[in-house]
Parts: C-alpha cells; structure tokens; sequence
C-alpha cells in the first residue's frame, strides 16, 4: 500500500509516480479498502453535491441558528456582490460560499464535515469559487478534494483536527492548509507548490484561539470561515507565483502540534477565555443558559 | 484515522460534529442496546453538553437518534416534536456532577413491557463515540462494528464457549472487553467484530442457559 504520515511523503509519491497528489491519495484510498477506483470517486462525488446543496441553501438562507447570532448574512452578502464588486469575482465568491455552507451548519442544515463541522465552509468556498470563475470540470474538483483529504490526515496523524485539542489552527488553520494545497493543484502547480501552499497557510494561523461565545459554532467560527477561505486562496497564489515557505510544511505541522499543547485549556473550546468572556459573550451566554 | 472520508465527512446536519452528529449517534446505539425505542427516556447531561446543548441542537440530535434517524437526516431539527407525537417521552436534564470526560451522556431508557436499560457514553470527537457503560458495567463499543453484547454467569470457560460460536460462523473479532461488578456473579462482554453478526448468532447464545442477556448492535 503506498502509505503516507508526512507532506514530504506525498510530495515524493507523487514525484516517482508523476502524478498529482490527489491520485496517490485517490489510489491510497482504493488499496485501502478495496473499492474500486470509480466507486471511491463516486463517494467523493456525492459529498461535492452536498457542498454545492449548502451552498445553494445558504445563498438563500433566511433563518437564525437556535441562538439567533448566525443568519442571514451570507444571503446579505450575496445581493450585495450580485450589484457591486470590490474585491473581484473569485475572492467575493469565496467569501459569499464559505459564509452560505458555515451558516448552513449553524442553522442546522446538511453540511460535509471538512475536516470539521465549525470549519466546513472553508475548503468548498476556495475551491468552488476557483472551479467556476476558472471555468474547471467537475472530474478535476473532485480530484482536488482528495488533495485536501490527503493533507488534512496527515495534519491530523502529526498535530491535530481538533479544537479541543489544538485551538481554532487544528480546525480553521487545518481547513485553510487543505484548500489551499487543494486550490493549487486545481491551478496545475507542483506537488512541491501544493507543499509551500500548506505551509504557508498554516504558519500564518499558527496559535490562532477556539474561544467561541456561549460554547457555540458560531462566533467567531462563521465569519472565520469567510477568512480562511481567502486566507487559502493568498497562500496558493503565493506558491503558485514560486514563492516558497522557508520552514518546510511538516515543521510547520509539528509547529502547530507544539502550539496547541501549549495553549491554554482555556483557550481550547472551552469558552473559559477570550471572547467568550467578554461582557457581550457573557451576556449572551446567560442569556442561553436561561 | 481511518478513512480519507473521516476528513472530507461525515455529510451531517449540523452545527457540531461532536454535540450534533456524535449526540445522535450515541442515542442511536443506545436504542440498539435497548433494542427498540423506548416509550421513555431520561437523558442526562454533564460537562459541555450540560452547558451547550441547547444552542448546538443536541437535545433534538438526541431524540432523532432515538427515532432511529441518520446524521444525514433532515428532519433532525423537528425530531424532539416527531418524538412527543410518536408517544416518545424524553427528558433533558442537565448535570454538573464532574465526569471523565467532557462530553458525556446519560440514557435512562424505560419500555412499554416495563424493561429498563441505562447507557451511559462519551462523544470523542469527529462525530465518533464511546459507548462506556451499560447498566454500571464498564463496556466498550464504538458502532463503528458488528457489535455483540452478552450479559453471563462469571464461570470458567462461558467466554470461550461464546467466541467459538462466533469462530465457527467464520466471524473476525476485532476488539473485545469483559467486566463484572462482583468475582462469580454476571459479567458484561463487548465483541466488536470485522464481519455481519446474523440473527442465528443471537438464536444460538438466546438458548444458552448461562447467558441472560445478548444484543447484536449493527454497525452504524
């Protein structure tokens, strides 16, 4: 079985096989359970429908999560860029699509969990909005999924995917990394480039809190999502344009390994600190306890 | 990790993983356990679900899991309403006596015929779960499995005679625990197996004297 723990490891596969690295992950997949290659696509495919679905659901969304501090501002944003642009089509999207699915998710809707629920807007907001302005074939997103997959486990085998864990940089500093090596080889860079792309992603969320109001998904992580999404989109055209991390994508992971440990517990989806103590997050969070 | 689909997934409703998807798949093996769904349950709720569980949903996560829904389920914010017209009783109460872990849930489950279970399990993370405790024995079982669970006398040999009837259907046990409150009274075992456990199993063990309880749990 062609086994990877590290970046490194992908990078290299991906070199002595002269593929992308979404086909050693692809491929990985398939020996692992013995599925066939076009099933395992399938799979992948139904989960890309769901982003879309989220989407769609979100751009329209006009309900309020349980605690009334999510809801319609990603249908806000929506008519907003469908009359006026600033920041140009891809980053409006990206922004527009990872609020839709994270609202979604706060309001109780069908989301893909990427590699979080708190952080699933992120990954479908770079890649779709990169996909549609680029004109790209579906064949080649699904692809750029397994990309993302292939990152996250190894960010989860050496650091972690948990904001309980290591703070928001294991949830929305992980989504971020995963979109944006998924971003560039989408664009056609090098298994080296999706490298730099991860680290660069991931070093400039490194420490970066999980102090949520009232112990909720929603504030701060909603709009986060919007953040992280362009966040991606910066460290894949940086890559893309051939600048490199100086500290290599694995370091970078073991980095945020290092850091989560040493975070406070606090700090570590606990709302103990932070925003969550705030006078308005307290407020509010008596308020729900009510 | 076990599959690339643990990080692009699970599809679920959301908004946690962990109080939402984890919370419906604890109350969803809890039934199993149970073996059907209960016409009451008392759910009790310590740590960060004693705390969150309102705003994350998983009061209503809870009651679709009892209804037998998956985490993919639309219908997941109306369950607690679906519940009480189904003649299901659920209570939520919250609890701030200091637990292990920090998401950990309580069913106290009563039937029509009058039989009652108490399950008791924690949400990992991911939307996996551990379920810990079956009627104060320590057990463990993930419903990521074939799960068997048996309930026997604490003698010399029952275990063996229990997993050669699981050998000669060809089934491979992947994970396996036993416990007991007292030395040579009942003991509750968890066999998570790689294999389908078929109702003849559960026929099989049903006829055997020193067991008194046996419940296959299908992998969720």
């Amino acid at each position: 079985m062609r086994s990877f723990s590290t970046i490194s490891d992908l990078i290299s596969l991906a070199k002595e096989n002269c593929s992308n690295i979404s086909e050693i992950v692809l491929s990985y997949e398939t020996q692992k359970t013995q599925k066939s290659k076009k099933e395992i696509l399938e799979i992948m495919n139904q989960r890309l429908i769901v982003m879309r679905n989220s989407i769609e659901k979100g751009k329209k969304n006009n309900n309020y999560s349980i605690s009334k501090m999510v809801g319609m501002n990603a249908s806000k944003f929506y008519s907003f860029i469908s009359k006026n642009s600033f920041l140009g089509k891809i980053v409006e999207k990206a922004i527009c699509y990872a609020l839709s699915v994270s609202e979604v998710n706060a309001c109780m809707g069908l989301i893909v969990a990427c590699p979080t629920a708190g952080s699933c807007g992120i990954l479908p907001g770079a890649i779709l909005s990169v996909s549609e302005e680029m004109g790209l074939p579906d064949e080649k997103v699904v692809l750029s999924l397994f990309t993302a997959a292939g990152i996250g486990m190894v960010i989860g085998k050496n650091a972690s995917l948990a904001g309980a864990v290591g703070g928001c940089q294991a949830e929305c500093g992980s989504a971020s990394a995963m979109a944006a090596g998924a971003v560039l080889e989408l664009l056609g860079g090098t298994p080296e480039q999706v490298g730099h792309a991860i680290a660069l992603a991931l070093k400039n969320y490194l420490g970066l809190v999980c102090d949520p109001v009232a112990g909720l998904v929603e504030v701060p992580c909603v709009k986060r999502n919007a953040f992280a999404a362009i966040h991606a989109l910066v460290a894949a055209e940086l890559a893309f344009a051939g600048i490199e991390s100086i500290i290599p994508p694995d370091e970078v992971i073991l980095a945020a390994y290092e850091i989560g440990r040493l975070m406070p517990k606090s700090l570590k989806e606990t709302s103990e600190a932070g925003l969550a103590k705030t006078p308005t997050g307290k407020r509010i969070e008596s308020l729900m306890n009510a | 990790m076990e599959s690339i689909f643990d990080i692009i997934g699970p599809i679920m409703i959301g908004p946690s993983s962990s109080h939402t998807a984890g919370a419906l798949k604890l109350a969803r093996i809890a039934r199993a356990i149970f073996g059907d769904t209960p016409s009451e349950v008392r759910v009790n709720l310590y740590g960060s679900f004693a705390k969150t569980y309102r705003g994350h949903g998983s009061d209503r996560a809870i009651a679709a899991g009892f209804l037998g829904f998956s985490t993919e389920d639309e219908r997941i914010p109306d369950a607690i309403n679906i519940a009480f017209k189904m003649g299901v009783k659920i209570e939520f109460v919250s609890s701030n006596i200091f637990v292990d872990h920090p998401n950990t849930l309580e069913f106290e489950m009563v039937g029509k015929s009058g039989l009652s279970i108490t399950v008791q399990g924690i949400s990992v993370g991911g939307g996996n779960v551990v379920i810990k405790k079956i009627n104060n024995y320590e057990v463990y079982l993930t419903g990521n499995y074939e799960t068997l669970i048996t309930c026997h006398k604490d003698h010399p040999g029952i275990i063996a005679k229990i997993t050669q009837v699981i050998s000669s259907k060809n089934i491979n046990i992947a994970y396996m625990y036993v416990s007991r409150l007292e030395k040579g009274k009942d003991a509750m075992m968890t066999i998570e197996t790689d294999d389908y456990i078929s109702s003849d199993i559960y026929d099989i063990l049903s006829s055997f004297s020193y067991l008194n309880f046996v419940k296959i749990v299908h992998k969720i």
